[in-house]
């Protein structure tokens, strides 16, 4: 095939418009129907259990190597300028404000981002949801928003217990490898923290729970064909999460710190 | 003046360049079973997602009890739902919940019903299909594919309503499952006094569970009238059809539509 090179520009710009299209007018669809009674509490609670308390464990991991590394790497680097002192304020600033949002954001895209996307996927092509539909429950309401209002919810939640376990990693390193005194390791940590280092990193997760719950659901909900629509639903949902999670994290940290 | 309790009225639908439904009339009265017959590709289910809603006609008119459905809002949508129950082809049943909760969906969720007095409903709805108690407890996946459309139909009838929709209700099970599943049909489509509409290619299930059988080709209804006409129709497609040949008028569509 031979397609001049502007035809091909303009399918692909064109193609990128029509996606951008669709997930908007989804996402505004589910939101709009999520603040609308029936509210589905259980479905609501199970998604969060699902998305919070299961995620724990990866995200507790990723958290404590991320804070041991940085603190192994800052030390190597600061202790040539004699700096060694900034190592505990380095690690709690990169993991509140980037780290562990970021980190914790793409794990639980892996984890559960795929994981929706494959459910919904499945109820799809199995006819599961039209069968919603059937039985007058609304599929937005009782499928995509309570999703939605639970990775919203508890992606903050699980970005704080990251925070803190990565913390401690950083202390753990600090103290017992690189001969920290640890009430000035703790005192050195605190002393440095903003409100706002927290806070900017709880407003990322927050948003990166929208745009994993989102692409999980929209790609579940729009896939076509059987096994083989919905294995391309699951890529699709953890690809275009993890590359969103990383463009809004620029434009979020923008925003906070950029004077 | 009485309407027929479904009444369409040049219903055409096309995906892309594919027209698959070009002018449908049809008129189901209240309390008869019309079955819609057709060769794979034909159009049957867009037909039925049609008049249930699922896919939103491009032109003409569908009416349930004389009032326009085309075009609707998404809650006037629930309320003509409610008067519908359907039985999927595959069965749909919800794989991440019990039996009875299956069957108790409807009851539970759109119209809030107490869990424990739904489940009474439930256990009833399965013995009604031949079920016992036991049943209900299980999850979908441990249930063999009769069970399983077994369950569907109890699912489709919970909420008892006034039109009954079957997707191909016998595909996919041996011959004697089909006939109970056929019998149930018949049974429960009276017991409640609804009205049904189904889709087969099955002559066998349409001939015992229709009283009026009409026949889909190249998304028109060529032919329509009551089971007993069938046999001498005096339509080349149609006898093509019932008896199986695969020389006729008919040449057998090879893509999806």
């Amino acid at each position: 095939m031979n397609i001049p090179l502007v035809t091909l520009l303009g399918r692909t710009t064109l193609a990128f418009l029509a996606a951008t299209g669709a997930v908007t007018s989804f996402a505004g669809e589910a939101l709009r129907r999520a603040v609308q009674p029936p509210y589905y509490r259980r479905q609501i609670l199970r998604q969060m259990m699902e998305i919070g308390y299961y995620s724990l464990p990866v995200v507790g991991l990723t958290a404590i190597f991320t804070g041991m590394v940085l603190a192994l790497q800052s030390y190597t680097g600061f202790a040539r300028f004699s700096a060694e002192s900034a190592i505990p304020n380095v690690v709690v600033v990169s993991l509140t404000r980037e780290l562990g949002p970021v980190l914790a954001g793409l794990m639980v895209a892996g984890r559960v981002g795929a994981a929706m996307a494959a459910e919904i996927g499945t109820m799809r092509v199995t006819e599961q949801i039209d069968a919603l539909t059937t039985l007058s429950t609304d599929p937005f309401k009782y499928l995509v928003a309570p999703r939605l209002i639970a990775g919203i919810v508890t992606l903050p939640m699980l970005v704080l217990v990251a925070d803190i376990i990565g913390v401690l990693g950083g202390y753990l390193v600090g103290v017992y490898k690189l001969d920290f005194n640890d009430a000035t390791y703790i005192r050195n940590t605190m002393d440095f923290l903003q409100f706002q280092d927290v806070f900017s990193g709880l407003v990322k997760a927050a948003v990166f729970g929208f745009l994993i719950t989102l692409m999980g659901c929209y790609h579940g909900y729009k896939s076509r064909g059987g096994a083989q629509g919905v294995g391309m639903a699951t890529t699709n949902a953890v690809v275009s999460a993890s590359i969103l999670i990383l463009t809004f994290n620029y434009f979020i940290t923008e925003a906070f710190f950029a004077r | 003046m009485t309407f027929p309790k479904i009444s369409l009225r040049g219903v055409t639908k096309s995906f892309g360049s594919k027209k698959v439904l070009q002018g449908i009339d049809l008129d189901v009265a209240k309390g008869e079973s019309m079955v819609v017959i057709g060769g794979s590709g034909s159009g049957k289910s867009v037909l039925l997602k049609c008049i249930l809603g699922l896919l939103r006609p491009d032109s003409g008119s569908i009416k349930i009890d004389g009032e326009e459905t085309v075009g609707i809002s998404s809650r006037q949508r629930a309320a003509v739902m409610r008067k519908f129950g359907m039985l999927f082809q595959g069965g749909a049943l919800f794989d991440s919940l019990r039996v009875w909760e299956n069957v108790a969906f409807g009851p539970i969720q759109s119209e809030g019903m107490d869990p424990a007095k739904a489940r009474e409903i439930a256990i009833a709805k399965l013995g009604a299909v031949g079920l016992g108690p036991e049943i209900g407890d299980l999850f979908p996946s441990e249930l063999s594919g009769g069970m399983q459309k077994r369950v569907a139909l109890a699912r489709a009838i919970a909420r008892e309503p006034e039109i009954i929709f079957f997707d191909e209700p016998t595909t996919g099970l041996d011959p004697i499952m089909a006939d109970v599943i056929n019998e149930l049909i018949v049974k429960c489509v009276s017991d409640l006094g609804a009205t049904a509409v189904s889709i087969t290619h099955d002559m066998a299930s349409a001939r015992k569970i229709g009283h009026r059988i009409a026949m889909l080709y190249e998304g028109k209804l060529i032919w329509q009238g009551p089971v007993s006409e069938i046999d001498h129709c005096g339509n080349a497609h149609v006898e093509q059809f019932i008896h199986g040949r695969a020389e006729g008028p008919i040449q057998m569509q090879v893509r999806k539509l």
